[in-house]
């Protein structure tokens, strides 16, 4: 009995640290709508500003909670400014777009504080007067693990002061519910979103201020919180800070119980719980119904125009260099084009139920490695040949995103998003720890082309004639009924079903489609590295798809491909260099800002409209 | 106000001009270049110490007239910790740069892929880091060799140890992927292998990076175990260091644990070190072999820093290159790879021989126990393993790796 | 109440309450071929519950509703719509990404059932067919403009021309003049009127515009608080001193120019219901 108690404190500690960050997050994206993956880096850095704020005033209790605090506040100031300094420049940008700003920020933040306070893991001082345990029906507790306890609810109470008897905390419930209806009472919203950004950025850094005595201080704080803090946000519902709490307490008491039966499950256990919740409750547990489909923020898409006579023999143009290329280059430049084209038909993949689906995912990479692992599979186990796993694994891919495109299509928005996160992590995990036969992190070897594509010229055409081919293909698909239909859902469902099209099916194809788009990309990918790894199906893969179709222009057809050829470029030159990372980020974060349409978008505002064939009626 | 197209044409500029600058290897016409990949970005805490010791190797080596009258040129790579990146960066150091040989790695994961990369382009690739029994067994191939002691070499040290102990219950720990299962598995079969009388009573699995330390020591201390073997590292060691000690884990039980003696894992706990854990490690401040000592004179003028495990495998990641090529007489493929096989060389850390059978080195290991001195952890009692103990002998090594 | 023996829409007791409170109950009318029917009342009167339950997007508590016979009761707004129903909304939805003319082409291509058509131009998809029916409405000049830019006139003629493209025997028009000036409101609706009269195309709509009303419809029906309590010839509706009391009660005169409620405005645009 005290055992199973003491265990629920556990749970419960962990939880409070959880919920911190989770309600930062929470708070911000309920008002500005603003996915933040550098909320993870807020959190770290409040745990790197306390760790050497802890570390010069040493002696006593006031040392430390004055050190936790005022880092937290800190940090706080850091979120206003990131939000001021840069976010306010992009409100008016396609939806999700500012979260490529965010991902810039997060590179960033990353190498500032590497140079900033070593590569070594910090050890903090435990804090004073609670660095004992104390003895809880015959367990031992520690005491900081109860003065955790303590304070989750009491900065939920806070909050809910804040929230429910300020003035300020009322327009921000307010601004939860609905923007626009704030901006017409004539409150000053960039203002009313710095606050948010203060608030937010504040909780991310007490959270990791308050993890000082805890863990060790490290680099990998921001990527090992974000998702999780993106899962207790999406669980508990976005924009619920009771949610965040419940959510929060459901995740740290299932862990904890849950490694007593199944030490292996703390891998997928919280995208478990989310993929139930949300299959159950498309909100999550206290989140609100998004109010009315609004048209999105920012202009309407316009039109899809037919390349024109200057465009089309731009393209031509380009494939015809591209065939070229093998006799005019290094064998390397052709294995860059290699990745930049795989990369590009996996973008375009996303893109197509992104761009013209309104389906945001952030799992894409699941279908990319389920077409990697399948062909992987089929040459391992049945002896395919190449040719044959070059249909038969984008397939796999297919009724792979077919499975999971059912639960899905049936959400929208983040929630969509999230859900598609969840499955492709489990997914991930199923790769990760079937050592029989996926070989788990260890992947699988020696999957390289047939004899006669060995060469890297011949793979070089291969992969031309496949992802160009797939690229293509997409293409049409957009400009074809198919596409058509997947817009027209996306620009007015009331329409949609009016006009008697079942939208949420037209959804579901689209979504396996795009899977198994994606899961061509990922068969080239994995003949032309010869192995493949849980890595293809992670997390960071699916956020490099998404950052590629918002740096490229989500609303542009072309975007995808520029986007992955611009990414896979800027990486591979600047990470020649010392600090690459920083400077990755200030591009990504500089071309944000100068295109806040992305570079295909502003490349087209900056053309004369008969290159793009945009007085052309065919 | 500055305008968005300015801000794009001042990028382009300082993008071209910085690759300009820095891009592009000199072309110094008569270099023995040697590609080398590595994590330096994804995890700098162990990479930095590693290419601060190639780099010191490096310098020793061309300042003494290089080798076969050439001096050593590295072009060194940030795979960022995927893989698919590392095959691209080897693609390129090969068919670019063309390198003689790879090096480097530190993931196994990674490792892995470069070595099979390596056996389908037919290019020598030392692993120096990564410590999957894989890269030379289950995988290994001609063109592959590697350098540090294993997961199971280091794992069978630590059982050893563990034979003699009186504790029948153990429990282990370890992180959730294959380094971790690797590490549990090689353990339990050597200590099984010496004391068949031991059980295992519980096993637990945290995702690496993302322990719940506190309901993991809760699980373990359930199983009231006679004895744990750790295998966590980095953050979660730290944790686990914390919570363990809070809620009195380690009081009266026996604690075997992986690496933990490496000064890259030991020192960030600094007075919170575990006492008294057996540990296999580096400890670089009480070698007092003259070879050792003058290693670590060098390497602290050079970095005004004190040496890690990583500096030590990436100085004798050069030292093995250079001894190699100097035997070969050429830089030719082949001969090189027939060099490398059986080649021995000293070390700081003593005479390291490259077996023929598995191409696995005999660099060892540093067995000790743990121990808290003047505020941070140190090790204490320590001998040093010589890795060929702890090989399979040359039959039983020929049926762990596919027949080429 | 007209008895036809042949109506092209029979709707019978239809009810529907929210929350116990009753917004349509036990509605009774029928609609003939080529009939121009106009459903008025005060706001809150039940008129966009009623036409929600009649094209499937609201399920009635009870009662019928057939198309020529065939019962629409349990269908989704898609199948109703398959089987000759068109609709516009109080507030336009159209595609604002797409032309005028795709607008109108993706209708005929869901009524031909090519949604799902991989290769071929949606452009090339039934564009003389889209043409013709936006010639129809005044709409052939605007055809390769994007809906995202059009005056809110233009997308009403655009919705009048994707309902018109599934060759419907019965439109269903919920405010089709809301929100225009009034110029333009007599003449959308002398287009409407006209182009139903020669394709013999049966029309129920709602109306807050009495000029509208009484200069185009054949017939009107007024619903106050869910109950149908008048019905006849515009005439002689405009001479019911109880719909007289019941728009004088309300507030309002005949021919006023009020705006509908905002929330019944949001709830007719997310298809939704009263809650």
């Amino acid at each position: 009995m005290g055992f199973y108690f003491a265990q629920f404190l556990t749970g419960l500690a962990s939880a409070a640290s959880l919920f911190l960050v989770a309600s930062g997050l929470s708070i911000i994206f309920g008002v500005t709508r603003i996915v933040n993956f550098a909320h993870g880096s807020f959190y770290m850095l409040g745990a790197y500003l306390a760790y050497t704020l802890v570390d010069a005033w040493q002696a006593g209790p006031f040392g430390f909670w004055g050190a936790v605090i005022i880092a937290a506040v800190a940090v706080g100031f850091i979120g206003a400014a990131i939000e001021f300094l840069l976010l306010r420049r992009i409100y008016h940008a396609p939806e999700m777009f500012q979260l490529v700003a965010t991902f810039g920020v997060v590179l960033v933040i990353q190498d500032l504080t590497l140079m900033i306070w070593g590569a070594e893991d910090l050890v903090g001082p435990r804090a004073p007067g609670l660095d004992g345990a104390v003895e809880i029906f015959g367990e031992l507790v520690p005491e900081y693990d109860l003065a955790l306890i303590v304070l989750g609810p009491a900065v939920l109470g806070g909050l809910w002061l804040l929230f429910n008897r300020t003035r300020w905390g009322t327009l921000v419930r307010a601004a939860t519910q609905d923007r626009e209806m704030v901006g017409a009472l004539g409150v000053n919203q960039s203002w009313l979103f710095t606050g948010v950004f203060f608030l937010g950025s504040l909780l991310a850094g007490l959270g990791g201020a308050l993890q000082v005595p805890r863990e060790a201080v490290s680099l990998l704080m921001d990527l090992n919180i974000i998702a999780e803090a993106f899962v207790v946000v999406v669980i508990g519902g976005m924009g619920s800070i009771p949610g965040a709490f419940l959510a929060a307490v459901l995740l740290g008491e299932m862990n904890a119980f849950g490694i007593l039966i199944f030490p292996q499950i703390t891998l997928v256990m919280m995208f478990l719980v989310m993929a139930v919740v949300l299959v159950v409750r498309p909100w999550g547990l206290l989140g609100k119904a998004e109010a009315a489909a609004r048209p999105p923020s920012g202009a309407a898409e316009p039109p899809l125009r037919v390349a024109g006579g200057m465009m089309r023999w731009l393209a031509m143009g380009g494939l015809a260099v591209l065939l070229l290329l093998p006799f005019l280059t290094d064998e390397f430049t052709l294995v860059l084009l290699i990745d930049i084209m795989v990369f590009a038909l996996f973008a375009a993949s996303l893109h197509f139920i992104m761009g013209a689906g309104g389906m945001v995912s952030f799992g894409h990479a699941a279908y990319f490695g389920l077409g990697a692992y399948g062909a992987a599979l089929l040459i391992k186990f049945l002896s395919m040949p190449m040719e044959l796993t070059l249909i038969l694994a984008p397939v796999i891919a297919g009724i792979g995103a077919l499975a999971f495109g059912w639960f899905c299509v049936r959400l929208s928005g983040v929630y969509l998003a999230m859900l598609s996160m969840a499955f492709a992590q489990i997914a991930w995990s199923v790769v990760f720890q079937w050592y029989e036969v996926t070989g788990g992190d260890d992947g699988l070897l020696g999957i390289w082309p047939s004899e006669w594509a060995s060469d890297k010229t011949v793979f070089y055409y291969l992969t031309i004639a496949v992802c160009g081919g797939g690229i293509w293909a997409l293409r049409r698909i957009l400009f074809a009924p198919f596409g058509y239909t997947l817009r027209a859902g996306r620009d007015s469902a009331l329409r949609v079903d009016a006009i008697g099209i079942d939208l949420r099916r037209h959804q579901w194809f689209s979504f396996a489609l795009a899977g198994m788009f994606a899961g061509i990309a990922g068969t080239i990918y994995v003949f032309s590295k010869g192995s493949v790894f849980p890595d293809e199906m992670s997390i960071p893969r699916s956020v490099d798809g998404l950052i590629m179709v918002l740096l490229g222009g989500v609303q542009t057809v072309a975007g995808p491909v520029v986007g992955a050829a611009s990414l896979t470029l800027l990486e591979d030159f600047i990470s020649r260099l010392d600090y690459w990372r920083m400077m990755l980020g200030a591009v990504v974060i500089a071309i944000v800002v100068a295109a806040p349409q992305g570079i295909a978008g502003a490349f087209l505002q900056l053309i004369p409209a008969r290159w793009t064939g945009r007085e052309e009626t065919a | 106000m500055i305008t968005r197209r300015g801000i794009l044409a001042g990028l382009g500029l300082t993008v071209a001009a910085t690759m300009w600058g820095t891009a592009g290897p000199s072309l110094a016409a008569d270099t023995i270049k040697i590609g080398e990949i590595n994590s330096y970005t994804r995890l700098p805490a162990f990479t930095i110490p590693y290419r601060n010791g190639w780099q010191l190797a490096v310098e020793e080596i061309n300042a003494a007239g290089g080798v076969l009258g050439k001096p050593l040129q590295i072009i060194s790579r940030d795979d960022a910790g995927k893989p698919g990146n590392a095959v691209k960066i080897a693609e390129e150091l090969v068919s670019k740069d063309k390198v003689v040989m790879l090096a480097g790695t530190f993931f196994s994961h990674i490792g892995l892929a470069v070595t099979d990369f390596a056996k389908q382009r037919k290019v020598m690739f030392l692993a120096s880091e990564p410590l999957s029994d894989a890269i030379v067994w289950a995988k290994g191939n001609d063109y592959t060799f590697r350098l540090r002691p294993s997961t199971s070499m280091q794992a069978t040290m630590l059982a050893e140890q563990a034979a003699k102990l009186p504790a029948k219950r153990w429990a282990t720990i370890a992180p959730n992927y294959k380094y971790g299962q690797d590490a549990v598995a090689a353990f339990k079969a050597a200590l099984k292998a010496r004391k068949p009388d031991v059980e295992f009573v519980e096993e637990q699995w945290p995702a690496l990076f993302k322990i719940d330390a506190g309901a993991t020591v809760r699980a373990i201390a359930a199983a009231k175990p006679d004895a744990i073997y750790n295998v966590t590292f980095g953050g979660d060691l730290a944790k686990f260091v914390r919570e363990g000690s809070l809620r009195g884990l380690f009081k009266g039980r026996e604690v075997v644990s992986l690496l933990t003696g490496e000064p890259e894992y030991l020192d960030p706990l600094k007075k919170e070190a575990p006492d008294g854990w057996i540990v296999t490690g580096y400890p670089w401040y009480a070698i007092d072999t003259p070879a050792h000592k003058k290693f670590v004179a060098a390497y602290q003028a050079k970095f005004d820093d004190y040496p890690r495990t990583g500096s030590i495998v990436g100085y004798n990641t050069m030292l093995a290159i250079a001894a190699t090529i100097r035997k070969a007489g050429s830089t030719d493929r082949d001969k090189m790879i027939a060099a490398m096989k059986g080649i021995s060389f000293d070390s700081p850390t003593g005479n390291v021989t490259f077996r023929s059978v598995d191409h696995q080195s005999t660099m060892g290991a540093y067995v000790g126990r743990t121990a808290v001195k003047d505020g941070k952890g140190v090790m204490v009692d320590w001998v040093y393993a010589d890795g060929a103990n702890y090989l399979p002998n040359e039959a039983e090594t020929r049926k762990l790796r596919p027949a080429n | 109440m007209t008895n036809v023996s042949n109506p092209v829409l029979a709707v019978r007791g239809l009810s529907k309450s929210f929350g116990g409170v009753h917004a349509v109950a036990d509605v009774n009318f029928f609609l003939d071929a080529g009939e121009l029917l106009a459903l008025i009342g005060p706001n809150g009167a039940g008129k966009t519950t009623c036409f929600n339950m009649l094209n499937g997007q609201l399920p009635p508590d009870a009662g019928s509703v057939k198309l020529q016979g065939r019962e629409l009761v349990g269908m989704t707004p898609r199948q109703v719509w398959r089987l000759g129903v068109g609709r516009t909304f109080q507030i336009t939805a159209t595609f604002a990404s797409m032309t005028v003319r795709e607008n109108v082409q993706m209708a005929l291509i869901s009524h031909h059932k090519r949604i799902r058509a991989l290769w071929r131009r949606t452009g090339d998809h039934y564009a003389d067919e889209a043409l013709a029916l936006l010639d129809r409405v005044g709409m052939a000049e605007q055809a390769e403009r994007a809906c995202g830019v059009l005056a809110y006139g233009d997308l009403k003629r655009v919705e009048l021309a994707v309902a018109l493209a599934n060759e419907p025997q019965l439109l269903l028009m919920d405010e089709p003049t809301a929100g225009m000036a009034p110029q333009e409101r007599i003449d959308l609706m002398a287009l409407t009127a006209g182009i139903v009269r020669e394709r013999s195309i049966s029309v129920l709509f709602t109306e807050h515009d009495m000029d509208v009303v009484f200069a185009h419809s054949d017939r009107v029906m007024v619903l106050n608080r869910g109950e149908l309590v008048a019905e006849g010839s515009p005439a002689a509706v405009r001479a019911d001193p109880l719909v007289q009391e019941i728009y004088l009660g309300a507030g309002s005169t005949f021919g006023s120019d009020e705006q509908p409620a905002a929330t019944t405005t949001a709830d007719a645009a997310a298809g939704g219901t009263h809650a």
